[in-house]
């Protein structure tokens, strides 16, 4: 099936949610609804939007990733020490990070694909695997004293009265670049078909062992950019980063419409689904209301959007 | 998996203890994590005094923040290698109860470390900060270095309902002359010159988030109490961002050593500053006490706090950078 046969419903879904609450928090709060508070939400949320692409690569396939954060951390880590121990320049120590992602990126594949293990158990492995060497690596101190070129992509220029940050135009443009590749490739839809049905597309020839390797690899590339953001954002290497971006990357992923069943859902959808967390928690802090809400308010939206999934998928109308 | 390895390492450690040192008056520390600097110089402290007191110090801890079952496993284990004295700093003031009684039940000498259980009769003894007090001193400070100009204030908050993350806040607007509520109270105090409150779980990036939805609700905030440094530093970036660094006074709490660093670097303008080794290290004299007189300890018992500000205000008593690295936790 292609990204152009979804379910009306599930593809519109996660839009119409987001422009509900952006209509409610408008009513709410005059300081809501401005292009340099909507410049802030994406800034807040560019580091688990792009720890979502890869993971939606994943879910595509009928897969999870929970390791993500935790890989994001160390790749963190290692970026930053590289540079502060070994004085590598910014570039070449960023290089150094994104490579240990994408290492654990092929760990992860290969688990899955040779030895055939559930990811969700492999993941889970390499989840506690990440944060203890991250936690030993770094001594669980937090590097702060990193090369001025390590928080370029957090710094902002203005457009128009708001200030954009650079590393929020790259994360759109990952997202956009992503989007045409799984569209209009021929290896972005094989990664469709492996979610939809693994044995009907081996028997036409693809490779699926192969695209399944590719699509874990790919996501360590995802999470090591992720953990560039993350040092850029907060101009540190924290060992403590990303314990919670493993489930708030699948909530993202969930509530833009892509199914946990593989092979249905639309990359620009878990973009959506990202702004909508983050659109949550800054309207409720400008109407002055505890953030557990926006935590309320997640928790119905994901049931809502599994069940929507489940429905159509049964051809319940 | 670690609370495998700590498994694993504490049955040998009982089997060890059942030979060789059993003479060796056995006491357990259990943090709330392994990996927090406080918390290891905590660990730091017991060992410390363990060996000058001759006692046998074994440690372990929960996985996470707020790991209660992790912290019952522990101290499982600690009794069977013969644990007379615990030591805890509870994740959850609440829940870890039961297994306190049943730990003195079994004539195990339990005092709560760093932060009280609730309610506190329930342990023995409690060595810890007067975060109440802590608060006060950082409010007295903003006041001071506000040097009268009108408070609008932004709170980045621990967590709801967390007695340290109270007691921090409402004596901080106590400090301050501002309408606040008793150290006994597990609420946040909430006058009109609090601008905007978040939780932000002491963590640096949720805290930089929360401050830059506070200046987006009001540009005007001038003072920002944070509950730990962590929270200082992420609240700093974003006061940063904003280009307002120059005219918001950031107070905090802790006295670590990556904070009092911040202190001098003009990031955070004062924080107080609290002793882990000290608890510790009480917290062990008063097991081997209990080993070889039998005498428990009672009540609270307060370890200090003291203010770090790399500019002093007139009337507020105040230590400076270098004496506040001298005494402060983490690397240096």
């Amino acid at each position: 099936m292609t990204p152009s046969k979804l379910p009306p419903l599930a593809t519109l879904g996660p839009f119409i949610a987001l422009l509900l609450a952006c209509i409610f928090f408008s009513v709410q709060s005059e300081r809501f609804l401005s292009a340099q508070n909507f410049s802030l939400i994406l800034q807040q949320i560019m580091v688990v939007g792009v720890i979502a692409i890869g993971q939606t690569l994943i879910i595509l396939t009928a897969g999870i990733d929970l390791s993500c954060g935790m890989v994001m951390a160390l790749g963190g880590i290692v970026m930053t020490k590289f540079a502060a121990d070994y004085g590598l320049s910014a570039p070449l120590a960023i290089a150094c990070g994104m490579a240990v992602t994408m290492l654990f990126g092929l760990v992860n594949g290969l688990l899955v694909t040779r030895i055939k293990l559930p990811p969700f158990i492999v993941t889970l492995g390499t989840l506690n695997i990440a944060f203890a060497i991250t936690q030993l690596y770094s001594q669980s101190q937090t590097v702060t004293d990193i090369p001025a070129g390590m928080s370029l992509l957090g710094n902002t220029f203005l457009l128009g009265q708001s200030p954009i940050a650079y590393g929020v135009l790259l994360m759109l443009a990952l997202y956009v670049a992503t989007w045409l590749w799984l569209r209009e490739t021929a290896p972005g839809r094989h990664i469709y078909a492996v979610g939809n049905n693994p044995e009907a597309t081996r028997l036409t020839g693809i490779g699926t062992e192969r695209v399944l390797l590719g699509v874990y690899v790919l996501a360590g590339l995802f999470y090591g950019i992720a953990a560039m953001l993350s040092v850029a954002r907060t101009g540190a290497g924290d060992p403590n980063a990303g314990q919670t971006e493993n489930l708030d990357a699948i909530t993202a992923v969930v509530l833009g419409g892509t199914s946990l069943f593989g092979g249905r859902g639309m990359l620009l959808g878990t973009l959506v689904g990202a702004v909508i967390v983050g659109v949550f928690r800054n309207g409720l802090t400008l109407m002055g209301v505890s953030s557990v809400y926006q935590v309320l308010a997640t928790g119905i939206l994901v049931i809502l959007a599994v069940a929507t999934d489940q429905m159509s998928r049964k051809g319940v109308r | 998996m670690k609370k495998l390895t700590a498994i694993l390492a504490l049955s040998a450690l009982a089997v060890a203890a059942g030979s060789a040192r059993a003479a060796e008056p056995v006491i357990g520390l259990i943090t709330k994590t392994d990996s927090n600097p406080f918390f290891v110089k905590m660990k730091e402290g017991a060992q410390a005094e363990g060996s000058r007191l001759g006692a046998r110090v074994i440690t372990g801890s929960g996985k996470t923040d707020g790991d209660n079952a992790g912290q019952i496993t522990a101290m499982e284990n600690m009794m069977a290698a013969g644990a007379k004295t615990i030591l805890i700093a509870p994740s959850d003031a609440r829940a870890i109860i039961p297994a306190i009684k049943k730990a003195q039940q079994q004539g195990v000498m339990v005092i709560a470390l760093d932060s009280p259980t609730d309610p506190a009769s329930a342990v023995d003894g409690v060595f810890a900060t007067d975060n109440y007090k802590a608060g006060q001193l950082i409010g007295q400070y903003a006041k001071a270095a506000l040097a009268g100009k009108k408070p609008v204030i932004a709170a980045m908050d621990l967590l709801p309902g967390h007695p340290v993350g109270a007691q921090r806040h409402n004596g901080f607007l106590q400090g301050f002359g501002l309408p606040s509520l008793e150290a006994s109270s597990n609420a946040l105090a909430r006058p009109a010159e609090v601008a905007c409150m978040a939780d932000t779980f002491g963590d640096a990036a949720k805290a930089q988030t929360a401050m830059e939805n506070c200046l987006q609700k009001n540009p005007a905030i001038n003072l920002v109490y944070t509950i730990n440094e962590p929270a200082a530093a992420g609240a700093y970036k974003a006061v940063k961002a904003a280009g307002k660094e120059k005219d918001v006074v950031i107070v905090s709490v802790d006295g670590g050593c990556a904070g009092v660093r911040d202190v001098g670097a003009g990031v955070i303008s004062a924080t107080a500053q609290q002793y882990p080794l000290k608890m510790a290290a009480m917290g062990v004299a008063a097991g081997v006490e209990y080993a070889k007189s039998g005498k428990k300890v009672s009540g609270y018992t307060d370890t200090g706090v003291a203010l770090i500000a790399a500019r002093p205000q007139p009337g507020v008593q105040s230590l400076d950078v270098k004496t506040g690295t001298e005494l402060c936790w983490g690397k240096k």
